[in-house]
């Protein structure tokens, strides 16, 4: 009689990386829906076209690198990087923008590197920032919240700004659109004004950040932490990544309080929550160990602050967790644990 | 007393199914009609038989002796008669067979009365008690099978701490938790014959903390017996809290030195069992001849059962009401650890634990491996679950890459095969696998260069035993030649041996400490200790030339 030797464990958990994406897609949900609720349509429409623009190029490379297709597809990795780059650009963006982030995303960043696992830069973050130099103008139009609760833009009225770029209204993209905060911020401290003047002058920022942004991000955070209580993520590099930023930003306005914004400012601006939870916490990218992955929080933030404060882009987010990228390997191997019954220090 | 305990790092939480297999008291298993005897059933040197084929055997009867202090001894665990000492299936991962002892039983079950021996533990002295848990062929039963004595063998070392290991933290094992339920007093005599061969200054019993009811029970007889030294201690149930490492250092605070030993941190740990089998052996003057088995999986009466060594599994299935012709996997051992066999016509040994027939696994699904194996996201999940603090992760990509530099510089060697990365691992990674065939090329490796090690000196041996031959042959020649031209060679003779007396005075007279009893030799002594070094002279000077 012959029986089946598999070979141990013969029980394994309940996972599998579909869950582990199906979950960072669920702790999504919250900001999504209150983005919807402050910035219209916009997103769930770039969301739609990401999805489906990813999910064909990476068939594509599949098909082309002569691997299985449907386990990749049913992956869930696509879907992160498409809903991650849907998120970082301007909600009525023309579609092909969008497109164009994810060829870059899925066929550069990650498929001509050997597909999941084996990118050493974050996707979303390589397509967005291919974007924004391609197409500054295009990438920096963001429209604030109450202009859109204002005119009632319905759901039709964005998916033809989107694909057609068809205004209501008989109005145009440049009348709509305005700066956002972390935008303002830096073009007006540049003409030497206050912090102070610019926050009272402007009818976009809120409490710490812009309005709606600010919303926006205590979802992020909530989802974020929902992602550590699931053990998804871990606390390091987020908190490692905040804390920095906020330790960063706090030394200078103690120094400089009319020059330089807010720790809570810089918080619950741009991409920083976003970066913090779902886009530095992207495990094939990031660094494995615990402390590495301090380390490398630690450093996506200080980096985020520099180039927001003295960089030539109003956010860091991006640009920081890719060089941060480039530094992951060295950091995991000097950062090695302890191992068990082996002498400290 | 509340003792204080320790962490350990990562583990996971594993769903216990411990209840089917608690619910009944053990029973004996059946005698089977054949007992298969494995000379080979602990880690060390095979027994060597001392029955022959056609030999009437009593039960309890030494039917192989172990060849030296790392082998254990193998009795007869009915009586019968001997069939065949031949090569039998065994339970071993590799599948191989090994020489075992059959014995045909004859239903008596008799032993021979007056061989039994039984003890008094105050006047025995270690030695004694190491010598009887030898002789009675005991070995480690929770794992690998060690022989018992080793542990139990300080040498000058100090033990601080004996820990009794009760925490079966696999899920499905039942059988040291029913073992304590039901030969709690047994096992403190156990506790009190270990601790005074190893002068240990205290004892603890670890029992894992989601085990109310075996816990009160081991509780309450500690209490009775009123001894104060014994500690029964609840530790955490995370899997692996029973593994040896890990549950001294939940108890201790303290780690096993990397390729060290227990013994170094001032720690022995025994399993549960092998308490029990040596109380059996020093105050019963039983060998190790049966053990507690659990039985589980998809039969219709899971259970423990008190099972004769050499007994074949299938005996046992049956008896536990599985059915042979759906039979399509059995693992030895837990689910986490235990190994696959590849057919149920095998002993139970004096290390089988648990035999998992089926479908254990149907409760969680294993996707095939195969299939679903996708590449790693290098989530960190195996880190975090690692109890030794390794990088599986790393040690994967190594492995894989067949770097085996490297992956033993990132630890290899102390991965204690668990199984928590592989476990937790999201893209379905057979981790484990990865490290033990690294491992295994390893050590072929070593193993190639020690034989290449070992061929080039036999080779130079060889070289020198030519040219040493070749010199002794033409000083045959000279003292022939010498014999025929006269009596010089004797001369020459003589003169040596004086050189090297006076050599040897020279000496004695330089080194400030004498050698004691080389005052007043004899002429005849001198002459013997001029020989010898006028021979070690001669040697010298054959391996310089070398
Ligand atoms: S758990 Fe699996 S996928 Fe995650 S890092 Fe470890 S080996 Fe890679
Ligand atoms: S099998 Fe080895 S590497 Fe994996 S968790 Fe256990 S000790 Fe760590």
């Amino acid at each position: 009689m012959q029986l089946k030797t598999p070979t141990s464990p013969h029980i394994h958990a309940d996972t599998s990386v579909t869950a582990v994406m199906s979950r960072v897609l669920l702790a999504l949900v919250p900001a999504i829906i209150g983005y919807v609720y402050f910035f219209g349509w916009g997103l769930p429409i770039q969301i739609a076209i990401a999805i489906t623009a990813g999910l064909g190029f990476e068939a594509a490379m599949l098909r082309l690198r002569q691997r299985p297709i449907k386990p990749f597809l049913q992956d869930g990795s696509v879907i992160v990087t498409a809903v991650l780059l849907a998120f970082c650009i301007p909600p009525l963006c023309p579609w092909w923008i969008i497109v164009i982030g994810m060829f870059f995303a899925v066929v550069v960043a990650k498929q001509l590197y050997g597909g999941l696992g084996y990118n050493p830069f974050n996707p979303a973050m390589v397509g967005y920032v291919v974007l924004l130099i391609s197409f500054p103008k295009e990438m920096t139009s963001w429209v604030p919240p109450e202009i859109l609760n204002n005119l009632e833009v319905r759901f039709t009225d964005t998916l033809a700004i989107v694909f057609l770029g068809d205004f209501p209204y008989k109005l145009s993209l440049d009348a709509l659109t305005m700066a956002t905060p972390l935008d303002t911020v830096k073009t007006e401290l540049s003409l030497s004004k206050t912090v102070g003047e610019i926050k009272s002058g402007n009818a976009i920022f809120g409490d710490f950040g812009g309005i709606g942004w600010e919303w926006i991000g205590n979802w992020l955070f909530l989802g974020g932490v929902w992602l550590i209580y699931k053990k998804v993520i871990s606390w390091h590099i987020p908190l490692a990544m905040l804390g920095s930023l906020f330790a960063i930003a706090m030394i200078f306005y103690l120094k400089d309080a009319s020059n330089y914004a807010s720790p809570m400012f810089h918080i619950f601006s741009g991409a920083a929550m976003l970066g913090a939870f779902f886009i530095a916490t992207d495990p094939v990218s990031a660094c494995t160990t615990p402390m590495g992955k301090v380390v490398f929080g630690a450093g996506v933030g200080v980096l985020t602050y520099i180039i927001r404060v003295w960089g030539g882009y109003p956010d860091g987010v991006a640009f920081a967790v890719l060089l941060m990228n480039m530094a992951a390997p060295t950091i995991d191997y000097y950062t090695r644990p302890r191992v068990y019954g082996h002498p400290r220090g | 007393m509340i003792r204080k305990l320790f962490d350990f790092h990562g583990g996971v939480n594993l769903r216990q199914h411990k209840k089917e297999t608690t619910q009944h008291p053990v029973q004996t298993a059946a005698l089977p009609k054949r007992l298969i005897l494995p000379l080979h059933q602990h880690i060390g040197h095979p027994a060597e038989p001392v029955v022959a084929v056609g030999d009437k055997v009593f039960k309890s009867q030494l039917i192989a002796r172990p060849v030296s202090d790392i082998s254990a001894a193998v009795h007869a665990s009915s009586s019968g008669k001997v069939v065949d000492i031949c090569e039998h299936d065994i339970p071993h991962p590799s599948g191989l067979k090994a020489p075992c002892i059959i014995i045909e039983t004859d239903g008596f079950d008799r032993s021979r009365r007056e061989s039994v021996r039984t003890h008094n533990l105050n006047d025995l002295s270690p030695a004694q008690i190491r010598n009887i848990i030898h002789q009675a062929g005991i070995v480690g039963l929770g794992g690998a099978g060690f022989p018992a004595t080793i542990k139990l063998n300080p040498g000058d070392k100090k033990v601080e701490t004996l820990i009794i290991n009760g925490a079966e933290c696999e899920p499905y094992i039942t059988c040291d938790e029913m073992l304590i339920r039901e030969q709690a007093v047994e096992i403190i005599e156990g506790v009190l014959i270990m601790r005074q061969a190893l002068q240990a200054s205290r004892c603890v019993i670890a029992i894992e903390n989601r085990k109310f009811k075996t816990l009160d029970i081991m509780n309450k007889m500690v209490a009775r017996s009123g001894y104060d030294f014994i500690e029964v201690v609840a530790v955490p149930t995370v899997y692996p809290a029973g593994g040896e490492k890990q549950l001294i250092q939940v108890i201790t605070g303290q780690e096993v030195p990397s390729q060290g030993l227990p013994i170094d941190i001032g720690v022995v740990c025994q399993n549960i069992a092998t308490a029990y089998a040596a109380c059996r052996a020093v105050e019963h003057g039983e060998p190790l001849i049966s053990r507690y088995v659990t039985i589980a999986g998809s039969v219709v009466k899971p259970r423990n059962l008190e099972v004769r060594i050499g007994t074949p599994i299938s005996d046992l299935i049956e008896q536990c009401g599985g059915n042979r012709q759906t039979l399509s996997k059995l693992i030895i051992g837990g689910p986490m650890m235990g190994f696959a066999l590849h057919n149920d016509d095998v002993p139970v040994v004096k290390t089988t634990n648990c035999i998992l027939v089926n479908s254990v696994i149907a409760d969680v699904p294993l996707p095939s491996r195969s299939v679903s194996a996708m590449p790693c996201i290098r989530c960190g999940a195996c880190a975090d679950a690692c109890p030794m603090n390794l990088l599986p992760q790393q040690l994967y990509w190594y492995a894989k890459a067949k770097d085996f530099d490297k992956v033993q510089e990132y630890d290899l060697f102390d991965c204690i095969e668990c199984g928590c990365c592989d476990y937790v691992c999201p893209s379905h990674i057979p981790l484990v696998q990865y490290y033990r065939f690294a491992k295994t090329e390893i050590w072929n490796q070593e193993r190639e260069k020690q034989f290449a090690d070992y061929s080039r000196q036999r080779h130079e041996f060889h070289n020198y035993r030519l040219e040493r031959e070749k010199q002794e042959r033409e000083a045959r020649h000279k003292q022939k030649r010498a014999e025929v031209t006269g009596q010089k060679d004797g001369d020459s003779k003589q003169a040596a041996i004086q050189a090297a007396l006076e050599r040897v005075r020279q000496k004695r007279e330089q080194s400030a400490v004498k050698p004691k009893n080389t005052d007043n030799l004899t002429t005849e002594q001198q002459q013997l200790i001029a020989e010898v070094e006028a021979r070690r002279a001669k040697k010298t000077t054959i391996k310089n030339k070398h």
